[in-house]
């Protein structure tokens, strides 16, 4: 009956009976499916990308990461610790219910109580609302990165998730591991509405013949969503034309791709920098600098970009890439064997030593062959390493352990800043207010410290940049951490999808405003 | 019979409680789940409480006999990953995985009995030669390679069946399943015959060297010696008896293979149990592993027992009381 209907719209759509424009079904492959469709049960990327099918946030990031408004139109600082949002009107959540300032706190109050997400609003004392259309998000202390967090603020419909269920769970608990209203029903004001999920199989979602966004170029009508885990079939799902589209594509197939007329491809540098911690703790040695350095300059991370990733990354000799605010230009990656066997000398370790090394094989792309990598260039310099790899599983529970000498890390920002890399991964360790919380190699820097704080502090974007560049440097100097690479992300589709415009850097591909050639 | 049956279920309990044991004592091995339900943001005071409200971090002995008592009512635990009882999704992507089995040993039957006895009959010939080398690649080869080396001739290149993924179902007397649509079939054909090629190399060589043996046999060379037809001889006296031992050993081995279907549903992305199993893995889903485990306990014993029983009745020399299962 379904496929009948759209079968007699289509043939309208032909006619040009009821509009010119062209509606397209597109089916798309990803690596894995939302873990829920309630987008506070978890910080994760799968529920991202769907948080943009579904819902708006109040604002986004445009692919230069610039902020664009989306249910709030506009924003301005009304005082150092408060930003005003004036919202949209006129828009309506696929249930129907008007989209008003009431949802915006309703959903601001929710994420206080999802444990993935509260953390991103500590710095906040509470969300006002000032009229129908206007609200105010007040911070406790003068905070940067306000309009950061607003692009978490996916509004729910307040009135959709309000009551209790037939058997008297509160609509809007957020659970963990637990079948919740939220989990499985969804009222957003996002360009695609909910039509079936069948979890790890396939999500189908429909056009919002209501949504707000007039402008958008897009003209899918049906979005269907797959998780294909496997590479090989993602590729081949695509090559024979079963998909429309996949992300991510494995290095080793992008030649294949590429060399089909049919097909195009599109690849972003991310967030995620891929490094190793040189445990202070643990190997005596890396407490020196001039042995840190070292084995900064004994890894040739262009060669592993070149030769493991092929190409696929980008390679990395400080933490934030391109485009945020700690990004220092200068500062690539070096590479000069001999001067690290002078430093080796000059600290007395010229015969080495031996050290642990553990890694993931199923977390970071490549991830296990880099660490090997890795392990055999350190052998250059006498460090001899035994390297321990493991599905990310049974990782974590290592890692948390900081026993090893060096650990793989893969860190991206949640707030796209670069404050909070430092903060998480370089900051003195303090399990009591959770600061450097994996900073496992015990490198502890009190002018470092002091900056983050600060910059956490400043809201002038010029002072504040040159705060975290100053970070950065000074990082380098010390030689903190062994920076690898930033991972890049890639999509691959039929070329009549115009998916250049779409994907970013984040990786939530903006489905909504895909335009489909005919 | 009854007191065989009786004898069987006595032995499956304690084998199934084993079973669960292990199954279960595997858990806190099997790395950290909470790791997997939260963002990388979260701290490890908050992950605590989270695992002590999931009750993660009571002793073994209370989380155990907590799964007993709850498994006895038919609770085998809710997945973290589905946030659905462990059993219920089990069940639901059984059917799948059947579906797929029973394609797969439609494959093997349809070919390893004709090809087996022709190369049982001319053993010399170079057709039997032929079949016999192309078995022992077959049998080399792994399954994944196999899978993929399907895919791409037939998907990519030929562009005639689909790349992945379970078709079109249809619901005939109460079984949704893919078996009765076309497009179901398209999707099935690839991953069966992928799931069938480690197992069809050797039914072969297992049909081959049983007909041989009957063919040697004393009641054989009378047959002959009396001047029998020789497809009277071939397929009444010799390959009826080859049937027995192939029950056995196909009736286990194509029970087993319902554990197998792991790297097949992988490949093709085939919503069944084998990759629901991997899929729990990767994410430490540590109720769903366990549930599963037990499940594919279970279908061992019972495929055991279902072709013991058979044996018996094929073979009535065979006293199931004396052999005691």
């Amino acid at each position: 009956m379904k496929t009948g209907m759209s079968k007699i719209a289509a043939l309208l759509l032909a006619a040009g009976v009821c509009m010119p424009l062209y509606a397209a079904d597109v089916k798309v492959a990803l690596d894995a499916d939302p873990e829920s469709l309630d987008i506070y049960e978890q910080l994760s990327g799968g529920i991202l990308q769907y948080a943009h099918m579904s819902f708006d946030p109040l604002v986004r990031f445009t692919k230069d990461m610039k902020f664009e408004g989306r249910l709030a139109e506009s924003w301005d600082q009304v005082d150092a610790k408060t930003v005003r949002f004036h919202l949209r009107k006129g828009v309506k959540f696929h249930s129907g219910n008007a989209f008003t300032a009431d949802d915006v706190i309703w959903t601001y109050n929710r994420i206080q109580k999802s444990d993935d997400y509260k953390g991103l609003f500590t710095v906040y004392e509470g969300m006002k609302k000032v009229d129908d259309y206007t609200v105010d998000l007040v911070a406790k202390v003068p905070y940067p990165l306000v309009l950061q967090n607003a692009t978490y603020l996916f509004i729910m419909d307040s009135k959709f998730y309000t009551g209790k269920t037939e058997d008297g769970k509160a609509k809007d608990e957020i659970v963990k591991a637990a079948n919740t209203y939220a989990a499985n029903h969804v009222s957003g004001t996002g360009p695609f509405k909910l039509v079936s999920r069948e979890q790890g199989v396939k999500l189908e979602l429909a056009r919002n013949a209501d949504y707000w966004d007039k402008k958008s170029p897009g003209n899918v009508e049906k979005l269907t969503v797959v998780p294909i885990k496997e590479d090989a079939t993602r590729v081949a799902a695509l090559l024979s034309g079963d998909v429309d589209m996949i992300a991510p594509v494995a290095p080793n197939d992008q030649k294949r791709v590429l060399s089909d007329s049919n097909l195009q491809m599109a690849t972003e540098t991310s967030n995620r920098i891929v490094m190793f911690e040189l445990n202070q703790n643990v190997v005596p040695a890396f407490k020196d600098q001039r042995v840190r350095e070292a084995v900064n300059l004994a890894v040739n991370q262009k060669g592993i970009v070149d030769k493991i990733m092929k190409g696929f990354a980008t390679p990395a000799g400080q933490m934030s890439p391109e485009g945020y605010l700690g990004h220092v230009p200068e500062l690539t990656p070096q590479y000069d064997l001999k001067k690290a066997k002078e430093l080796m000398k000059a600290a007395g370790q010229e015969k080495g030593f031996e050290i642990t090394m553990i890694a993931t094989n199923n977390r970071y792309i490549n991830d296990a062959k880099i660490a090997e990598a890795v392990a055999n260039m350190l052998s250059k310099i006498n460090i001899k390493v035994s390297l321990k790899t493991m599905p990310k599983a049974q990782y974590w529970p290592e890692y948390d352990k900081c026993a090893a000498g060096m650990q793989l890390i893969g860190w991206q920002s949640d707030t796209q800043d670069s404050g909070n890399y430092y903060e998480y991964l370089v900051e003195t360790r303090d399990d009591k207010t959770g600061k450097g919380q994996y900073n496992c190699g015990g490198y502890s820097n009190a002018e470092v410290d002091k900056l983050i704080a600060q910059s956490n502090a400043e809201v002038d974007v010029a002072k504040r940049t040159i705060m975290l560049q100053q970070i950065e440097k000074l990082l380098m100097k010390d030689a903190a951490y062994l920076p690898l690479e930033w991972q890049n992300l890639s999509w691959a589709a039929k070329t009549k999808l115009d998916i250049k415009p779409i994907v970013n850097g984040l990786d939530f591909p903006y489905y909504g405003d895909l335009k489909v050639k005919e | 019979m009854l007191t065989f049956l009786f004898k069987r279920l006595a032995q499956a309990i304690v084998v199934m409680f084993v079973i669960s044991l292990v199954a279960f004592a595997i858990q806190d091995n099997l790395g950290d789940p909470l790791r997997e339900m939260v963002g990388q943001g979260v701290s490890e005071a908050q992950r605590e409480v989270l695992r002590n409200q999931l009750g993660l971090n009571d002793p073994f002995m209370i989380k155990y006999s907590r799964f007993l008592t709850n498994a006895m009512h038919g609770d085998w635990g809710t997945s973290f990953i589905f946030k659905k009882p462990a059993l219920d999704i089990i069940l639901s992507k059984l059917v799948a995985t059947l579906e797929l089995v029973f394609a797969a040993t439609f494959w093997i039957i349809l070919l390893s009995i004709p090809l087996g006895v022709y190369c049982a009959i001319r053993p010399r010939g170079l057709g039997s030669k032929m079949i016999m080398g192309i078995s022992t690649i077959g049998i080399s080869v792994p399954v994944f390679l196999t899978a993929i080396l399907l895919m791409y001739v037939f998907s990519i290149e030929l562009g005639w069946l689909p790349s992945y993924g379970r078709g079109e179902t249809m619901n005939v007397f109460g079984w949704q399943s893919g078996l009765f649509t076309i497009d179901g079939l398209k999707h099935l054909l690839l991953p069966s015959i992928a799931l069938s090629s480690i197992m069809l190399p050797l039914f072969i060589r297992l049909v081959r060297s049983e007909m041989l043996e009957a063919l040697s046999a004393e009641y054989v060379k009378f047959a002959w010696a009396k001047g029998l037809d020789k497809n009277k001889v071939w397929f009444r006296h010799a390959l009826k008896n080859t049937m027995l031992p192939l029950i056995t050993v196909g009736g286990v081995q194509i029970g087993s293979m319902v554990a197998y279907t792991i790297l097949t549903e992988t490949v093709f992305q085939w919503p069944g149990t084998g990759f629901l199993f991997l899929e729990a893995i990767t994410r430490v889903d540590t109720p769903l592993i366990t549930a599963y485990v037990i499940f594919v306990g279970l279908v061992f014993v019972v495929t055991n027992t279902l072709v013991d029983l058979l044996y018996g009745l094929i073979n009535p020399t065979v006293k199931l009381t004396s052999k005691g299962g």
